[in-house]
């Protein structure tokens, strides 16, 4: 049974609909992508699933956790959710903890929320989940303040206070992004490693695809406010079948294999204003047909376990770097 | 932190100094101070007399010396008019302003905060909108305006308080009410946009995220951020609790450090001016001080900056 | 291929906390730099935050004066700034950064902003601006119809364009281009990756292209330049440098980076936390966090040693055969 399922999730800030209908199911101890470029909705849906975001965002559709409905829950039920089911690491990790108040007491918040423990209790496992996470010397570290920690310890107290309400879902958006290539690498690192050692499933949001299948069995790509793709990680990046995915891919350089000019997908992200009739990817798409412009293709199950939502879906099942030269285009 | 301190403590006196030699140089460089304050039409035996008195025939440099040991020695000379030591005759003037700018300051954070804070965290609403056109009226009044139209209403129509003197509280009430509308509204507007600012912050979302309650995000991690803009704010309205109410106390004849202003200056009271320019400048430096501590106690940030230094 | 521009022993530091009571720290963010480019390759420079690239690209461009050390262009030195030589040059070396946005004036249409260099510099016949520009813009990849257009009307990687055509419109040999697509989405990326390659086959362009994501450098580079802590550690033809790389630090650097689809078997992971310049550990930089390190590297810093093209800077690269050439790194 799923541990969290989303249905027909929709959004709009000010009349402005920026998901449209997404439909994502995370088991329990899995691990999934989120992929998408900038204003895709990757974090939006999270954001809408914990009651994250401002009032003045319109939500519609279900989003259920092991049956509870969080969609227009009280605010005593989400606050119960958030940290304690359901934790969310972002991407400054820098600005993401309380500036004025030490790390130790951040921590101890979160334990004492949903753990109830306090004092030298509270301290000794905070002490503990510090350790964990990788900080050195934990024990006389635990009373710095935030700036007094790198950008990836940052991230790795943020990763700790993650852990302090023993959470069975942790959304990770864009936690590496601002962090240096080995950071980075360390944070994939740790990230997988507490994955395995709690049994915890996770949420990957991210636009580095690379990343994503270091640490995801599955991943959905997202395109103007909607899953367009998604399936196991092996098959989506062996046999990508949206267009979009496929571009991405090309996109995409590679640190091995012949150096190769690199296949942009032509245009522009689509403004959520002014979104184009039928599928919102067709005036990007080489494969699309008149019929892609007028009618919007639904997220269909797919033999081999993924879903796509595409009328013409890429068939060959290899992906190829042809080495054409691509159209710059405006 | 003691350490800071002291360098604080030093750099202090050398701002004070400065201000004073600036002072100094304004008073005798600007013209004849003999002519400035006595007016073009004084005869001039009183300008020969006032120069006399005060030195203004000794080279300039001598006289700087003067001024210096003057400062040091905190003895000004005695007061034309009063005759009392002019640094007696200003001391014993701050009681009677701070009567009146106190109260006021606790109305300017008491209410102005409150108020900010509550628009701020009820954004667009119509208590939002309320705070913010009270606050621009507030600010937007000029105080001598606010006064005569107070002493107005409550003095001359209603005959409910007193227009003027200084014999118990309900003369005060006029004053304070006078000199706190602007300063509510200030500090209105600031909380507000500080408070606005520090919402939209990361570690807001990461405290809502955690579960907290709305209350708990709020006072935990909200305010103690936002205080540190709001603090600079204060420090100006302590910075000007000694010599800001001088509109005010003239209006309502308030015998306090603001009014000793106006008459020392009207009567050419030198050595009044000079001690007053002195205990001004010390309250403002002295403000700046504590902000700047207060800085130091609110955020760890600017803590560790000194002790990198 | 000549040399266009010759930097050696380039050294930058910075003083910092200097109060009246404190003593200053310096900060050495690039130090002893020798370094050629040259016509009509694209060098890469790669490093983490902290490591000087972008102050060493800053300095080949000759707007940061150099603390210590040469530029020669053309073989002949860098004329000093202000002088009518320097101004020419000035015009021949471009710079092209992160953030487009802030490097365009919100107020101007984009196609003012790309002909204002050459109002102002008279490069060409005032006439002839609108057809110069069109030209230019066309170069680039932006519509004739986008020519009115205001900054903030354009999405991001369009608004990188109007930047590298502004660049453009001086007719200039040299490009810095720090971190030109760090801001921009992965198609887009591609986008303008490709134009910058495109301007090295067609203008002959020669470029410095300073970035972190090495999957970019090396699809559009022909020699890369590895930094840590304001030094080179090595230094190599892009593709060998990634499919072998010889320093502990750039075999790091290589492996952290996930690849689609295999994500991160056998990578070596490093301890540690990136570098600080202002506390620079002893000996070789890199040791602290380096899994071969021992005694000799905390005593000594290592030498960038030549064998055949390729140049690295370790100690436990000395028993390597082929010593050619050995540069001397001055401490």
């Amino acid at each position: 049974m799923s541990l969290i399922w989303i249905k027909d999730l929709r959004v709009s800030f000010d009349g402005v609909q920026v998901l449209h209908g997404i439909n994502l199911q995370v088991g329990k101890g899995e691990s999934i992508g989120l992929v998408g470029e900038s204003g895709c909705g990757k974090s939006v849906t999270w954001l809408a699933a914990l009651g994250l975001l401002p009032q003045r965002a319109q939500i519609s559709g279900s989003v259920t956790l092991e049956g509870r409905e969080l969609v227009n829950a009280s605010r005593g039920e989400l606050e119960q959710v958030r940290g304690g089911r359901i934790a969310m690491i972002f991407q400054d990790p820098s600005s993401s903890l309380n500036p004025v108040q030490r790390v130790g007491k951040q921590l101890d918040e979160s334990l004492r929320l949903h753990r109830g423990l306090s004092g030298a209790t509270a301290r000794a496992e905070a002490i503990r989940l510090l350790d964990l996470v990788g900080i050195p010397s934990a024990k006389t570290r635990i009373d710095l303040y935030p700036h007094e920690f790198s950008g990836g310890q940052c991230q790795r107290i943020m990763i700790a206070m993650a852990l302090a309400g023993e959470p069975d879902l942790l959304i990770a958006d864009e936690p590496t992004t601002a962090l240096d290539a080995t950071i980075q690498a360390q944070i994939l690192d740790l990230l997988a490693t507490i994955r395995h050692e709690t049994g915890m499933a996770m949420v990957f949001i991210s636009h580095d695809l690379g990343a994503v299948s270091a640490v995801c069995d599955r991943a959905a790509v997202m395109y103007a406010g909607r899953v367009v793709e998604q399936n196991h990680i092996g098959e989506l990046f062996d046999n990508p079948r949206h267009p979009y995915t496929v571009g991405l891919f090309e996109a995409i350089p590679e640190l091995q294999g012949p150096r190769r000019r690199l296949q942009p997908i032509n245009g522009t992200v689509p403004n959520p204003r002014h979104l184009p009739r039928g599928c919102a990817f067709s005036p990007r798409c080489a494969h699309a047909s008149d019929f892609c412009r007028s009618a919007q293709p639904a997220l269909l199950q797919q033999p081999d376990g993924g879903q796509v939502a595409c009328f013409h879906p890429v068939r060959d099942p290899r992906r190829t770097f042809s080495p054409a030269s691509a159209e710059l285009a405006a | 932190m003691l350490r800071h301190i002291l360098s604080r403590l030093v750099r202090s006196f050398l701002t004070l100094m400065l201000v004073m030699t600036f002072a100094f140089l304004v008073l005798r460089l600007s013209g004849d101070p003999a002519l400035i304050l006595l007016g073009p039409d004084a005869p001039q035996d009183a300008i020969n007399a006032f120069r006399e008195r005060w030195g203004l025939n000794d080279p300039i440099w001598k006289q700087y010396l003067a001024y210096l040991v003057q400062l040091l020695t905190l003895e000004f000379g005695v007061s034309m008019r009063d005759q009392v030591p002019a640094l007696d005759l200003v001391l014993s003037r701050i009681p009677a302003t701070l009567a009146i700018t106190l109260p006021a300051l606790l109305l300017k954070v008491g209410l102005g905060i409150p108020a900010g804070v509550y628009a701020a965290l009820h954004r667009q609403s119509i208590a939002d909108r309320g705070v913010i056109t009270l606050s621009i009226l507030g600010f937007t009044v000029p105080s001598f305006v606010l006064g005569l139209l107070l002493v107005l209403v409550f003095a001359v129509q209603l005959g409910w308080l007193p227009s003027g003197g200084q014999e118990g509280v309900e003369h005060a009430l006029l004053p304070i009410l006078t000199l706190s509308v602007g300063g509510i509204g200030i500090m209105a507007r600031f909380a507000r946009s500080a408070m606005i600012e520090v919402l939209g912050q990361p570690y807001i979302r990461t405290a809502m995220a955690k579960g907290l309650s709305w209350r708990s995000v709020v006072w935990k991690h909200a305010l103690p951020n936002a205080a540190v803009p709001i603090v600079t704010l204060l420090g100006f309205m302590i910075g000007s609790l000694i010599a800001g109410a001088a509109v005010v106390e003239s209006i309502f004849s308030w015998p306090g450090v603001g009014r000793l202003i106006v008459t020392a200056v009207a009567n050419r009271d030198l050595a009044v001016v000079q001690a007053l320019l002195l205990v001004i400048a010390s309250s403002m430096i002295v403000a700046n001080f504590l902000v700047d501590l207060a800085y130091g106690l609110l955020d760890p940030r600017l803590r560790s900056r000194r002790a990198a230094h | 291929m000549s040399v266009l521009l010759q930097a050696s022993g380039l050294c930058q530091q910075y003083t910092t906390g200097k109060t009246l009571f404190k003593h200053p720290t310096v900060v050495r963010a690039v130090d002893s730099i020798d370094l050629e480019i040259r016509e009509g390759e694209i060098a890469g420079i790669v490093g983490e935050s902290g490591s000087g690239k972008s102050t060493l690209g800053r300095m080949l461009l000759g707007i940061e004066p150099p603390y210590r050390g040469e530029l020669t262009w053309r073989g002949a030195p860098m004329p000093a700034p202000g002088t009518p030589e320097w101004r020419r040059l000035r015009r021949e070396m471009q710079l092209i950064f992160q953030d487009p946005l802030a490097a365009l004036d919100r107020r101007m249409t984009i196609a003012d902003q790309i002909g204002e260099p050459l109002e102002i510099h008279g490069l060409v016949p005032r006439e002839a601006i609108r057809n110069r520009v069109s030209e230019l813009m066309g170069k680039v990849g932006l519509r004739p119809d986008q020519a009115g257009r205001y900054p903030h009307e354009l999405s991001g990687g369009q608004r990188q364009r109007v930047v590298i055509a502004r660049a453009l419109a001086m007719a200039p040999k040299f490009l810095v281009c720090d971190e030109p697509v760090s801001a921009l989405d992965v198609s887009i990326q591609a986008q303008v990756v490709n134009l910058l390659y495109d301007l090295k086959l067609e203008e002959g362009l020669t470029m410095v292209f300073i970035s972190h994501d090495l999957k970019v450098v090396r699809n559009l580079c022909d020699r890369v330049v590895v930094m840590y802590l304001g030094r080179i550690v090595e230094e190599g033809p892009a593709d060998e440098i990634f499919a072998n790389p010889r320093h502990p630090y750039t075999q790091a650097l290589v492996s952290s980076v996930p690849s689609a689809g295999r994500g991160h078997a056998k990578r070596i992971l490093l301890q540690g936390e990136p570098p600080n310049p202002a506390s620079r550990p002893s000996g070789c930089a890199f040791h602290p966090r380096c899994h071969l390190a021992d005694a000799a590297c905390k005593a000594e810093a290592p030498a960038l040693i030549r064998d055949s093209h390729r140049l690295a800077a370790c100690l436990k690269l000395r028993a390597a055969p082929n010593q050619d050439q050995v540069r001397e790194i001055h401490a």
